[in-house]
């Protein structure tokens, strides 16, 4: 195995996972291009490496600190079970609805959704007001809050549109199980768009929760040979020793920062689902 | 009770909780990984993933039977097998942890992920 090889998988892993972590969603939209594009390698072990990538990040980014203020374990495992479930039937259903419909469904959500942040930017709205608490957030206790390093102070938040942020969970799972891509941005998307949550829960949140998500199909590809050990080792470590920084240095940066990262992100993966689905791949 | 002692006393249970999770995820995370250098360094001195060609084991039984012959290849398998374990092995401690804090309805709730979980675990197997 070359070491060239070997720094590169470790430095895209460092890159990824510090970004991940930052954002809560997987590398994968960074790691399979490089390797099928840059390293001519088939796209099976591109999505093995993807997947365990994504675990990384999620584990990596949990050991940043010992007791994390800012995820919400309640939310997460919560919408986990939208989540999980929408990834069991759609690892069901492959076949029966078609990807393409599927690709431009959950492109322009993004892209939908990548306005939404914009807007959101715009009107500086990251301010979270409590208004009357939702019941169902209320019956679940998942209204929550965190220290925010940059703001120096508490935010408390409360938790609302329960219904349709299961209902985004369900179709992120659905889109994982069914187009085996992540689904981080979406579990970002449904926390930040629909639930209210502040954008920092949000991409912790979102962080725990792909970990556990990818859990489930990560044996699949492990057992079946798409998880090349000379791949997977050095990115894997480059990631571990990424996200805890990324981790750390989310919890500092104004949410506005992050959001500025987001949108051309959420734009350029939603423009790249929507267009699959009419035939062009960039 | 009001709003705001409720939710005090949720924010306590929570940081005991999340303590307990944060270390066992740490030891996971730290065993993966030493797993993953230490197979990583026999790839190093040896030059050899211990398998012929670019072959490397993806059963358990070969590569618990690669860990005792210090196979490099086996090391790092098993490490990245670790590593797919720990967000469930985060799942098993947060059902043990609302347990602890007597919070039932989130005992079902993690419980019922765990069942999902290990559903489609076996579906991925079929």
């Amino acid at each position: 195995m070359a070491v060239n090889f070997t720094l590169l998988m470790f430095g895209v892993g460092l890159f990824a996972g510090t970004l991940g972590a930052i954002l809560g969603i997987g590398g994968g939209m960074i790691i399979t291009p490089i390797i099928t594009l840059s390293l001519g390698l088939d796209i099976k072990y591109a999505i093995g490496a993807s997947i365990i990538a994504v675990i990384a990040t999620s584990s990596g980014a949990t050991i940043a600190f010992l007791k994390d203020d800012v995820l919400n374990l309640r939310v997460a495992m919560f919408l986990e079970i939208a989540t999980t479930i929408g990834a069991v039937i759609g690892a069901i259903l492959t076949g029966l609805i078609s990807t393409r419909f599927l690709y431009f469904l959950f492109g322009s959500l993004l892209i939908f959704s990548s306005y939404n942040m914009y807007r959101k930017l715009r009107k500086n709205d990251e301010v979270y007001h409590s208004s009357t608490p939702d019941k169902l957030a209320t019956k679940f206790k998942l209204n929550g809050s965190y220290y925010d390093k940059n703001l120096k102070k508490q935010v408390d938040y409360q938790v609302k549109h329960i219904p349709a942020g299961l209902s985004i969970m369900f179709g992120a799972g659905l889109a994982s199980g069914m187009l085996g891509i992540g689904s981080g941005a979406f579990k970002v998307m449904a926390m930040d768009n629909a639930m209210h949550i502040p954008l920092k829960p949000s991409t912790a949140t979102s962080n725990l929760m792909m970990g556990v998500t990818a859990a489930a199909s990560a044996t699949v590809y492990f057992f079946n040979g798409s998880v090349r050990p000379d791949i997977a080792v050095p990115l894997a470590l480059g990631i571990l020793v990424g996200a805890p920084i990324g981790s750390r240095i989310m919890q500092h940066l104004p949410a506005k920062t992050i959001r500025l990262i987001f949108i051309p992100l959420l734009l350029f993966l939603g423009l790249k689902m929507a267009l699959k689905s009419f035939g062009v791949v960039f | 009770m009001n709003q705001q002692k409720q939710n005090q006393q949720l924010d306590k249970e929570m940081h005991d909780v999340e303590i307990v999770i944060g270390q066992i995820m740490r030891v996971g995370v730290i065993i993966a990984a030493t797993f993953m250098i230490i197979g990583f360094i026999i790839l190093l001195i040896t030059h050899t993933g211990g398998y012929p060609g670019n072959h490397f084991p993806t059963t358990l039984k070969a590569i618990f039977t690669g860990l005792f012959h210090g196979k490099a290849y086996a090391f790092m398998m098993f490490g990245i097998f670790c590593l797919i374990l720990t967000p469930v092995l985060r799942v098993i401690i947060s059902i043990y942890a609302f347990l602890k804090e007597k919070d039932y309805l989130y005992v079902g709730i993690t419980t019922l992920v765990l069942v999902i979980l290990i559903i489609s675990f076996i579906l991925g197997h079929r």
